[in-house]
């Protein structure tokens, strides 16, 4: 992987007012801006699909699957049908786990519906490497045919490492190397939120 | 998770519930499916060491590996240059050369996984040993009672029959004891072994007593092959006093379910009837155990480079 050249003294890119130290966590999106990002990619997933007719949303656990939930909720809110959702774990098509070892399997749980001939909407917390979305691609061809497969990400940081490209984006992030970016939602975390940690997490 | 395993007293309350977690997610993530197959262990070699008869342990094997992609050999005594007198050491290094990442053993001799462990770098998982253990049967038996009753805190768990012959009763033993089981055996004093008392598991040698308390009872088969003396004066008698027929069957819970590791002797150890009754798990028991083994590989084979 291609490093970044990082001293510790820079401050994050994206930074407007930096008045925090630089060990702590920022925070990028409180909880009324994943609402209000969830709305507008519900929203915008209904007009790029034309109703959303024979969509299939899948999440990519752990966060991804609470937030297609959201997505699928939201979508019924404002146009009153009930898409299809479910969540996708793409664990054992990871390349990354003779590097890492073993990790534990989240929950695989398909709608009834199935996937052949659906336009499955790929939904995952953060868009980072793209690898995650690759493994879902993989994983994908072995359940069926989906018509077409999009992807929602709540966060978009940067650093492909495959050509992949999201067709929602909740809010680019241009982050360095060394940082993580940690979504956080009530369903696991107890609260909202999306922050900028200047060290390292464990992605 | 250790890098074999090689005994049920190998896995603590966490790694156990790990496996059987996994497990779970297999079957979800395999569960109606057209390619019933994930790519985790390509390019990962398993040889199936078989020195004793084996249908579903070895098959149950073979096809958890060949569905997480990894490349199988199949390696029976019969048919080899086991029967030419070449030693398990040899036949162990030799496999190994060939490039294995892991070897399921089977044989009958007590311990032979143990030393296979020593001998070589990959993984080694026992299939089975001899009288002693045979842990994946024992995780498989776990995961088929915790999904039928929703979990093994606290359940009592009835094993019936040869304990003393028995890798089954002794793997089962200990992984239900971890997993916070209540175990009874119920056995014909003869069928007993010495030192049971050391188990963390209850006797009793009356099973009429023992099933209106059950959540579970496991039936065992009765091991002639290994029986060299009379355990007790006829079958009839034992399928008398041991045997699960309908009237015992009415006499446990409602909800209580029946168990068999497989091969039966129907109309001994247990009647057809039982044996095909709804209550019995015994079929579920063989699909599960291809979830359970593919747990097993995944979390033994699937990170880095064994050591």
């Amino acid at each position: 992987m291609a490093k970044v050249p990082e001293t510790g003294s820079n401050p994050p890119v994206s930074t407007a007012h930096s008045s925090s130290r630089d060990s702590m966590p920022r925070t990028i999106l409180d909880a009324t801006a994943v609402a209000r990002i969830v709305d507008r990619i519900a929203h915008q997933i209904l007009e790029k699909t034309g109703g959303a007719g024979d969509a299939v949303i899948l999440g990519i656990p752990t966060r991804g699957a609470y937030l297609a939930r959201r997505l699928a909720g939201r979508i019924q809110t404002f146009e009153g049908i009930e898409l299809p959702v479910g969540s996708l774990d793409v664990t054992l098509y990871r390349d990354d786990l003779r590097l890492r070892g073993v990790r534990p399997l989240e929950e695989t749980d398909l709608p009834s519906v199935g996937i052949d001939g659906h336009l499955v909407v790929l939904v995952d917390d953060v868009l980072f490497s793209g690898r995650t979305v690759r493994a879902a691609l993989d994983a994908l061809g072995d359940l069926g045919r989906p018509r077409a497969v999009q992807l929602a990400v709540l966060v978009d940081r940067g650093h492909r490492e495959l050509p992949i490209r999201a067709d929602y984006v909740g809010k680019n992030i241009p982050t360095s190397l060394a940082e993580s970016v940690r979504v956080r939602l009530s369903e696991v975390d107890g609260r909202d939120c999306v922050e900028l940690d200047p060290e390292e997490g464990d992605r | 998770m250790n890098r074999h395993l090689l005994s049920a007293a190998d896995l603590d309350r966490t790694s156990a519930t790990a496996i059987l977690d996994t497990a779970e997610q297999m079957d979800k993530a395999l569960a109606g499916r057209e390619v019933k197959k994930l790519p985790t262990l390509r390019g990962r070699t398993v040889v199936n060491l078989f020195f004793e008869d084996s249908t579903r342990t070895r098959t149950s094997f073979e096809l958890a590996a060949k569905r997480l992609s990894a490349d199988v050999i199949n390696f029976s005594a019969k048919g080899s240059s086991v029967s030419k007198g070449e030693s398990l050491k040899d036949t162990a290094l030799t496999l190994e050369a060939m490039g294995s990442d892991a070897v399921v053993i089977r044989h009958s001799m007590s311990g032979a996984p143990h030393r296979l462990a020593g001998w070589i770098r990959g993984s080694v998982v026992n299939a089975g040993d001899g009288t002693h253990e045979h842990p994946t049967q024992a995780l498989l038996d776990a995961f088929t009672i915790r999904r039928r009753m929703g979990r093994l805190e606290g359940l009592r768990v009835v094993i019936v029959g040869d304990v003393l012959h028995s890798r089954v009763a002794r793997s089962n033993v200990i992984l239900l004891h971890t997993l916070g089981a209540e175990v009874t055996l119920v056995a014909p004093p003869t069928l007993v072994p010495v030192g049971v008392e050391a188990w963390p598991a209850a006797v009793s040698y009356d099973l009429d007593a023992v099933l209106p308390k059950a959540d579970a009872v496991m039936m065992l088969r009765v091991q002639r092959e290994r029986m060299s003396a009379s355990y007790f004066p006829t079958q009839r008698e034992y399928s008398r006093r041991y045997g699960l027929d309908r009237q015992r069957l009415a006499r446990m819970p409602d909800q209580a379910i029946v168990m068999h590791p497989g091969p039966m002797n129907r109309g001994m150890e247990i009647a057809a009837e039982v044996a095909d009754s709804v209550r019995s798990t015994i079929v579920e028991q063989v699909s599960n155990g291809v979830s359970v083994r593919m747990a097993v590989l995944y979390l033994l084979l699937g990170g880095g480079e064994p050591a």
